[in-house]
């Protein structure tokens, strides 16, 4: 990717995070109710998007010679260390510094 | 009455400071270790300032160039903001010339805080929640900028660091998981994407996947609507 390019692409994402940001601003100026389907949407899709973007970061792993394993191994170790410390940061820090290990040193 | 409002709000954006430095500063360390200067995290976090998004923009610029499909994706990854905003329709009124940075700077965090506290009666409540914006968009900046910076210092084989942004969202989905007692909604978007991967390949299938996603939600919908008429 050039560096127009990458400005480019910088800019569609600034352009579309403040879509989501401003339209209910607008299109509801007086605080009127939006449609029960979209408010429906609102509450169901937060929890699919996180889904997606697990799968998003793994789309890679699933095909490569190692077959998501390494993947697999620290994800596991998170959730693990999730359920039992319950620290946000810890379980981020310390699923990535395995995985680093796991990639560099094991597979 | 400003000094007032900082002070009320400074105590809230304390947690998230500690957080948004330390996630901050691996994304920033993550583009440094990509290549990038520390200019792109730190315009980055300044204009998109969106933690998820951020980091997903790292890969879209690690790949070929499709300003399309960046732009469904940043809507998809950022829907919840549209009904963030519809819950803040009241509370944002009247706060003047404020009102287009608060929505411009409405992360989760800064959302969270000013969707749930209410600050003591003699503060202003429009430099209040401006503050909260303001310090966490202060925070997040300096976070990344200095893990951009932090990369220029700091040499180590960062093979396998990507995986931070894995290790998020990883956390965020136990997080909602067990927030909520209806799991279907994460499962939906898990299955469909999984199914979508398989079917479409690594390349394609974010778009697929999302339309699945809505298509399901739909079919939901008027299936619980028919089962409430009965």
């Amino acid at each position: 990717m050039t560096a127009m390019q990458s400005v480019i692409t910088i800019s569609i994402v600034v352009l579309g995070t403040m879509l989501t940001r401003f339209l209910p601003f607008l299109i509801f100026p007086d605080g009127k109710t939006p449609p029960p389907y979209i408010r429906y949407l609102g509450t169901v899709l937060p929890y699919a998007v996180i889904g997606l973007l697990v799968v998003y970061c793994l789309k890679d792993a699933v095909f490569a010679p190692s077959h998501g394993l390494p993947e697999l191994i620290a994800i596991a170790f998170i959730v693990f260390l999730h359920k039992w410390r319950k620290n946000t940061l810890l379980s981020i820090g310390a699923g990535t510094v395995l995985y680093m290990i796991l990639v560099q040193h094991v597979f | 009455m400003k000094k007032k409002a900082f002070k009320a709000a400074l105590p809230y954006t304390i947690p998230i400071c500690i957080g948004f430095l330390f996630l901050g500063m691996s994304y920033g360390f993550l583009m440094r270790s990509k290549g990038f200067s520390f200019v792109y995290p730190m315009l980055m976090s300044l204009f998109i300032f969106a933690g998820s998004m951020e980091f997903v923009t790292v890969n879209l610029l690690l790949s070929t160039f499709n300003p399309l499909y960046a732009f469904f994706l940043t809507l998809m990854v950022n829907a919840r903001h549209l009904f963030y905003g519809i819950s803040m329709l009241d509370k944002y009124k009247n706060t003047g010339w404020k009102k287009l940075y608060l929505i411009y700077g409405m992360c989760d965090e800064s959302f969270t805080i000013n969707c749930t506290v209410t600050p003591p009666p003699d503060v202003d409540k429009g430099w209040f929640m401006f503050f909260v914006t303001m310090l966490n968009q202060i925070y997040w900046v300096t976070g990344s900028t200095l893990g951009a910076l932090l990369g220029y210092v700091i040499h180590f084989d960062t093979t396998g660091i990507e995986f931070v942004m894995t290790a998020l969202f990883v956390v965020m989905f136990i997080n909602q998981w067990e927030e909520s007692n209806e799991h279907k909604s994460a499962l939906t978007g898990l299955g469909c994407s999984l199914l979508c991967l398989l079917i479409f390949g690594s390349a394609n299938f974010i778009l697929p996947a999302m339309a699945l996603i809505i298509l399901c939600f739909t079919l939901n919908r008027k299936k619980e609507k028919h089962e409430e008429t009965i």
